[in-house]
């Protein structure tokens, strides 16, 4: 209980202060619609063969965005020494983490909301076949990327040429998550259903949300004291 | 039971040890000076007392349990180098953010009285990120004294701080004392400190070199204690 | 000459004449095989780079958790140790299987499961030997790469199965001499086994030398540090 409230007042104060500067969503947001734009000089947009890698494109997409936000996750903390206050705060390590991966996963899952539509509309692809699978497979590989991405960023969050750091670490750690992703967008844009094998890559997303969300709650107050 | 406790602590950064076999109490009510040059592991010993940074080995007791225990966190307050405090909230959201992180009863009472015990009364719902430096500093004491800590732990609490604002954190601290909190503070402004302090300590080369009482002697010639163990 | 020295000497002793002795096993007393010709003895390197990849980054994430249990350095030396041997073997293991696939397959690099997997792999341990460097305090270092290693050794070993799983879906054009299953004449085994032996030993002794280096490379930091304290 007392967990949950303190984690619920890091990720409230984790949104507010960025709903009110717009720093990492406003960078996200425009860099996802400039990936977007620059994926059609790398092949020519016909729907069919857009429909058919469209997860794979998506989530790059999301991907490379997203990690502007897990970027900012931690180093906002570092304008004032704010990190520190948090840390000998009577907030645990796990709070923390599990209220600034909450926060980061809004933000991201937002980012991704306003891509869709306008990936629909760039590549006339209508991904709306499935809307509630879609949803759950947003929230799930979302969730994946953005444990992840919040544990580096405690990681690295002390490091010189921490910037050039986080990606080279993230992505390859994020690549189950991702790969699983992309099969089940793949499926969902092109609206069959999730059945038989595929139930495979629901099975790991889940698996890994919960590997990933046990390793970041069990390690985070070691990486977070130093 | 002493509210601070320090025995045989060691901090090592590989095979440097930082700190070596530090050992002292602070007793309830008193206030405790911790100097030394820069470099000497002042910093690095309140890191430790703050649940910060882990001891290589050595126990820690304040209030009776462990520096990580959250009970001792709840009690304790914290004023470092950075002020700890977000910019892009505003005063009042700043002091309610960590009166609920502390797990305070009364959250809007207990932010307005700081507020206005700092003199920030007026901006309350200014951001900070538009705030003067010396206004940002005095809502940084008002985010530490927050929660009546039971024990104080400031890190050069004084040397950023203007005129105005050391008087009033030294107003703040004697209040602290007089209700029976415990002060420790690192600095290298002997002479602020030095009108505080019950008690004071010496770190030279991550070793104590002094403690004890603060007498008269120092607080006549503030540099003596330096020239008396070769620091000068 | 230390204990440990000696011990390196012998390792290293036994290693290197093993190989010698497997090299010329391989090269001038085994046939060339019926279908492969003379490349398919690349593989007796090839696959006991794998086993001892796998070994060594099993070792550096079992090192790592011991590190954050016991907080005693020698676990985070034996951890990047291991790791950089596992780096090193991964290397060769992908430039060696890339020989051979350009003999047999034609192409020095296909997107088969283990082949991806094995990239991913570099690049992961990749990234903790970066992370190593951009850390100065030895403490504050060994604690940060041993909670990253034990989130590579899990990522690595899910990547694997995902991988797997994967690519089952779309299963892989060509056979490669190892799934050939159960008809790999003894004699090959055993050699594969020998050169493992032989391999590892080798690994062992530089694992040693890599552990006396790091201890060394830390008194040599504390000494610096004691200095500039003067």
């Amino acid at each position: 209980m007392r967990f949950l409230r303190q984690a619920g007042t890091i990720a409230v104060k984790d949104l507010k202060a960025e709903l009110r500067t717009k720093e990492a969503i406003n960078a996200s947001l425009s860099f996802a619609l400039v990936i977007l734009l620059l994926f059609s000089f790398a092949f020519d947009p016909t729907a069919e063969q857009t429909r058919e890698i469209s997860g794979g494109l998506l989530w790059l997409v999301f991907a490379f965005a997203g990690a502007l936000i897990l970027n900012r996750s931690f180093s906002r903390e570092q304008a004032n020494d704010c990190l520190d206050i948090l840390v000998a705060s009577p907030v645990s390590g796990a709070a923390l983490f599990i209220g600034k991966a909450v926060a980061n996963a809004i933000l991201i899952l937002a980012v991704e909301v306003v891509c869709l539509p306008v990936f629909g509309v760039f590549y006339n692809i209508t991904w709306t076949k499935r809307p509630w699978w879609l949803l759950l497979v947003l929230v799930l590989a979302t969730w994946g990327l953005t444990v992840i991405g919040t544990m580096f960023s405690a990681l690295t969050v002390n490091l010189r040429l921490r910037e050039l750091m986080l990606p080279v670490l993230v992505y390859p750690m994020m690549i189950p998550s991702l790969m699983a992703a992309m099969q089940l967008t793949t499926l969902l844009i092109a609206g069959e259903p999730v059945t038989g094998e595929d139930i495979v890559w629901l099975r790991l997303l889940i698996g890994f949300d919960i590997i990933f969300t046990a390793l970041g709650i069990g390690l985070v107050e070691t990486v977070l004291v130093n | 039971m002493s509210a601070v406790a320090v025995r045989d602590l060691w901090k090592y950064y590989g095979d440097y040890p930082a700190l070596r076999e530090i050992t002292f109490s602070a007793e309830q009510g008193t206030c405790l000076a911790v100097l030394g040059r820069n470099g000497a592991g002042k910093t690095t010993l309140l890191r430790i007392l703050c649940g910060l940074s882990r001891a290589a080995r050595g126990e820690i007791r304040i209030l009776g349990r462990s520096a990580r225990h959250p009970e001792t966190r709840a009690r304790v307050g914290i004023l470092g180098h950075g002020i700890g405090i977000y910019d892009e909230l505003s005063a009042m959201e700043n002091l309610r953010l960590f009166a609920r992180l502390y797990g305070l009863a009364d959250i809007e009472n207990s932010a307005r009285h700081w507020l206005e015990r700092t003199g920030l009364a007026h901006v309350r719902d200014g951001l900070v990120r538009e705030f003067s430096r010396g206004m940002r500093q005095r809502l940084a004491v008002a985010r530490a004294f927050l929660h009546a800590p039971e024990v104080l732990l400031l890190d050069e609490p004084f040397t950023a701080l203007d005129d105005r604002a050391i008087a009033m954190l030294q107003d703040l601290l004697r209040e602290a004392l007089d209700r029976g909190a415990t002060v420790l503070m690192s600095t290298h402004q002997l002479r602020e400190a030095l009108e505080l302090a019950t008690h004071v300590a010496l770190i030279s080369r991550g070793r104590l070199v002094h403690t004890g009482e603060r007498t008269a002697e120092m607080l006549a010639d503030p540099g003596w204690l330096y020239r008396h163990y070769g620091e000068a | 000459m230390g204990t440990r020295n000696k011990l390196i000497y012998l390792l290293a002793a036994l290693g290197g004449l093993l190989v010698i002795r497997n090299l010329y096993v391989i090269l001038l007393q085994f046939p060339d095989e019926a279908a492969q010709g003379a490349i398919y003895r690349i593989m007796f390197f090839h696959v006991p780079c794998w086993f001892i990849c796998f070994t060594a980054f099993l070792a550096a994430g079992v090192a790592s958790i011991l590190y954050l249990w016991k907080r005693r350095m020698v676990f985070d030396n034996v951890a990047v140790s291991a790791v950089e041997i596992g780096v090193v073997f991964t290397a060769t293991g992908l430039v060696t299987g890339s020989i051979w696939a350009r003999v047999i397959w034609g192409i020095w690099w296909t997107w088969d499961p283990r082949l991806t997997w094995a990239f991913i792999t570099l690049l992961v341990y990749l990234g903790y030997l970066m992370l190593r460097r951009a850390i100065d305090d030895p403490t504050e270092r060994a604690k940060n790469s041993a909670v990253l290693c034990i989130f590579a050794f899990v990522s690595v070993v899910i990547t694997y199965k995902a991988i797997d799983w994967w690519r089952t879906q779309h299963p892989g054009a060509v056979l490669s001499f190892r799934t050939g299953g159960g008809n790999i004449e003894p004699a090959w085994e055993m050699m594969l086994l020998w050169n493992f032996l032989a391999l590892g030993l080798i690994a062992a002794a530089v694992l040693l030398i890599r552990l006396n280096q790091e201890q060394v490379r830390r008194e040599v930091d504390g000494l610096r540090r004691r200095v500039h304290e003067l």
